[in-house]
């Protein structure tokens, strides 16, 4: 039993670590703002659930989890919250997705 | 584990610094520090037990309480500069007119 946890949060821990690191590639390569955004959400999520998952499966039933459990439902309510606001920011400043343009009926 | 994840996450940093260096606008700036902060939460709570050290998740804690704060101030504090330039250039162009006029 003990070494099934193991395994599982060593599989965590690392699967958390390629989304975060994709994440990271995203948001250096992506073309726009908006596709960067929608690449560094992915480990905003993903690869903060998984990380965080991995070393509470490590840490067993103890205070550490409690503060585990406490970050990881911050930072899920946080992230997006963030990125929503983030996205509103720079629709309402003017920019565009790459490669898009305004309908005829809205005003610019 | 801990230390391939802390490794992963670095290097996930540094990307995001160097976004945060070439970003184009400054809403790719703030998208690369707000990552960069959440990355910070993650380093810490995998350095803790990396070095068995469970007192590092307050500062996680904190660390992840202050970044939401400062990434919603700066991008109000971007809003309303752009609002009030907005705000000077159509009263520029209204007093001119006027000023014209007299």
């Amino acid at each position: 039993m003990a070494m099934l946890l193991d395994a599982l949060s060593w599989l965590m821990l690392v699967s958390g670590g390629v989304f975060v690191l994709i994440g990271g590639i995203g948001v250096l390569r992506l073309p726009d703002l908006y596709t960067r955004m929608h690449a560094g959400s992915l480990t905003d999520t993903l690869g903060t659930l998984l990380i965080l998952g991995g070393i509470m499966l490590q840490a067993g039933l103890t205070l550490a989890t409690v503060k585990l459990l406490a970050i990881a439902v911050f930072l899920l309510l946080t992230g997006p919250t963030a990125t929503y606001a983030l996205a509103n920011a720079a629709l309402l400043a003017g920019l565009l997705p790459k490669n898009a343009e305004l309908p005829e009926d809205v005003a610019p | 584990m801990f230390l391939a994840a802390s490794i992963a996450i670095l290097v996930t940093m540094v990307l995001a610094l160097a976004r945060a260096l070439i970003g184009p606008t400054v809403y790719d700036r703030i998208l690369a520090v707000n990552m960069f902060g959440t990355k910070t939460v993650l380093l810490f709570s995998v350095v803790a037990f990396l070095y068995g050290r469970p007192d590092f998740l307050d500062l996680a804690l904190a660390y992840a309480l202050i970044n939401f704060i400062g990434v919603l101030a700066v991008l109000q504090f971007f809003e309303n500069r752009q609002q009030h330039e907005a705000n000077q250039e159509a009263s520029s162009n209204v007093d001119k007119p006027k000023a014209g006029d007299v």
